[in-house]
């Protein structure tokens, strides 16, 4: 079995080193530095989420990705996730084949919701018809990707006759997944048109997935498709020491929670909440290398997964924490992780 | 008396399976639909909810003494009233506008009353919304254990919240009853319980202090 590692971000706000706000554009140029960091320890994929906010200014992420191709050589670049509902597939389609094409093929890209529902509001969408959306646009996506001329129709967007997208992919179409947030008929979808899936686990045990992986390949199995894979997302902070990242990850966690329920109107995450979700059997990956290294080669074996994307940062954290759970997750936490799963070669 | 209690789930999305495996741990029949072709859930119940039958709304809704709504609250307008015709309703769904945008059908109140409202020849209850389902399986305990957490269940009907109470207690909660669907209002977005998990005692004092500050 050959496993994969990687980052996502979602543009997370920086703080200085005195606790003040970073400027949009500098997390920007922020976020363009640990990507091409992320190469340079070893990793195998680097990921940007859509985001529309002040704490996740990151609505752009195919450019950023583009700054990042630019600069290496090896890493797999791609979106965590496209919120595809508000968008246009094949505007998406053209972006994402345009970075495949500066990056000499390394493109991807994980199609979601995500948490983010700023987009539609922003770009004159319901979140009531977030169904249909999702569901059309990406079947649309699934035939886009045939690189073929498209002739399609729907009620989200306008009919294409036998339309020429470009530009065209070299070696066929790229690596694309849907994002699934614990919905089993989003598990159907994704076998149906083909993608990969991507469990995105973000609080509550990880094994609770494991029959998901199963009725995915299930699902493959009826639909007359070939095993394709399934990726883990999770929440994470790398430091040191356990005490460390507890101590830098939990007021950033708890203050972005706070606006978030705030504007969502649920509970504040208490101290026991977090405490439950970073111990040994919740979602998120906080400690030091051999802490997260342990979780991360448990739930991968038990989910039947064969890429792991660690989503770093926070808003408030500052750059070189940042970087610093980049160097250790690369240097210290994967090849543990090979290690622990029984990988000899890093194939 | 669960062994007499029959559940019919209604939505096999983020919800409705999680809901339905708990009552089948706890020693339920459940049956699981959705507004389509039962063979269309046929491997979704297998490997997720073991142990349930998916059929047709129609007929897990007929033989069923206790019906679930997990269904996507914008869907809700779309069921046949009469489908529901004489049962007890247990309301599961959130209006979430912040989530899932804004219905003006939901505006302004509480969403279980609407929804009792159109269900107007059923019996509802407002119970097993207020706990994300990421967490609802993990924090189940079966009765008696250390450690339970609380869940709330309101209602109009006396009987029917005890009834749901006896449930939502086999399947791993302190019930907690709201006399009424008004009160239950503190169990949606935007009230004192929502989304988080918490020993009875707490939630009562949350729940109250709620109710205190709105009368």
């Amino acid at each position: 079995m050959t496993y994969s590692f990687g980052l996502d971000t979602f543009g997370d706000r920086n703080s200085d080193a005195d606790g003040q706000p970073q400027t949009h554009a500098q997390t920007i140029r922020n976020v363009v530095e640990q990507g091409v960091f992320a190469e340079q320890v070893g990793l195998d994929f680097f990921g940007i989420g859509e985001h529309h906010t002040d704490y996740f200014p990151m609505p752009s992420g195919d450019v950023v990705l583009g700054a990042i191709a630019a600069r290496t050589e090896r890493i797999r670049l791609g979106s965590a996730v496209t919120v595809l509902s508000s968008d246009d597939p094949v505007r998406v389609f053209q972006r994402y084949s345009t970075l495949n094409a500066i990056s000499g093929g390394r493109a991807e890209v994980i199609l979601g919701r995500g948490s983010s529902i700023e987009s539609f509001p922003l770009f004159g969408y319901d979140l009531a018809d977030y169904e249909q959306l999702f569901d059309e646009k990406a079947s649309l996506f699934a035939e886009l990707l045939k690189g073929e001329p498209v002739t399609w129709t729907g009620k989200t967007r306008a009919s294409l006759l036998h339309e020429d997208v470009v530009p065209h992919t070299e070696h066929g179409p790229f690596p694309t997944w849907i994002g699934v947030g614990g919905n089993p008929q989003s598990v159907i979808r994704a076998a149906r048109l083909g993608f990969g899936l991507a469990l995105a686990i973000i609080g509550g045990p990880p094994t609770r997935f494991a029959s998901y992986s199963e009725l995915f390949q299930r699902a493959l199995k009826k639909f007359g498709r070939p095993p394709l894979p399934v990726l883990v997302h999770s929440p994470g902070h790398v430091a040191a020491t356990d005490e460390q990242a507890m101590a830098e990850f939990w007021p950033r966690w708890r203050d972005i929670f706070s606006v978030v329920a705030a504007e969502r109107g649920f509970a504040l995450p208490t101290e026991q909440s977090f405490e439950r979700e970073t111990g040994p059997h919740g979602a998120l990956y906080v400690g030091s290398p051999e802490t997260v290294a342990r979780k991360i080669a448990t739930n991968v074996q038990a989910l039947g997964a064969t890429r792991f994307d660690l989503k770093f940062g926070l808003p408030g954290l500052t750059h070189d924490q940042m970087m610093a759970n980049i160097e250790l997750y690369g240097h210290q936490v994967v090849p543990r992780v090979r290690e622990l799963l029984g990988e000899h070669s890093n194939g | 008396m669960k062994e007499h209690i029959r559940l019919a789930v209604l939505g096999a999305g983020h919800v409705g399976p999680v809901i339905a495996r708990l009552a089948i741990k706890a020693g339920y029949p459940v049956t699981i639909a959705t507004s389509g072709d039962p063979q269309d859930i046929a491997l979704i119940t297998e490997l997720i909810v073991p142990g349930a039958q998916p059929q047709w709304a129609t007929d897990a809704v007929a033989v069923a003494d206790i019906v679930v709504l997990a269904i996507p609250l914008h869907r809700f307008l779309d069921v046949d009233p009469s489908l529901l015709s004489g049962k007890l309703v247990i309301d599961a769904m959130n209006y979430w506008p912040a989530s899932d945008g804004v219905q003006t059908a939901f505006e302004g109140g509480g969403s279980s009353e609407v929804v009792a409202r159109r269900l107007a020849a059923s019996t509802v209850v407002k119970a097993l919304n207020h706990i994300g389902y990421h967490e609802l399986e993990d924090r189940a305990r079966p009765p008696g254990a250390p450690h339970r957490s609380a869940a709330g269940v309101a209602g109009d009907d006396a009987a029917a919240v005890a009834t749901v109470s006896g449930l939502v207690d086999l399947i791993g909660y302190d019930p907690v009853r709201l006399g009424s669907l008004q009160a239950g209002r503190a169990l949606q977005p935007g009230g004192p319980v929502f989304g988080s998990v918490l020993p009875r005692a707490e939630f009562e004092l949350a729940v109250h202090e709620n109710a205190r500050s709105i009368t």
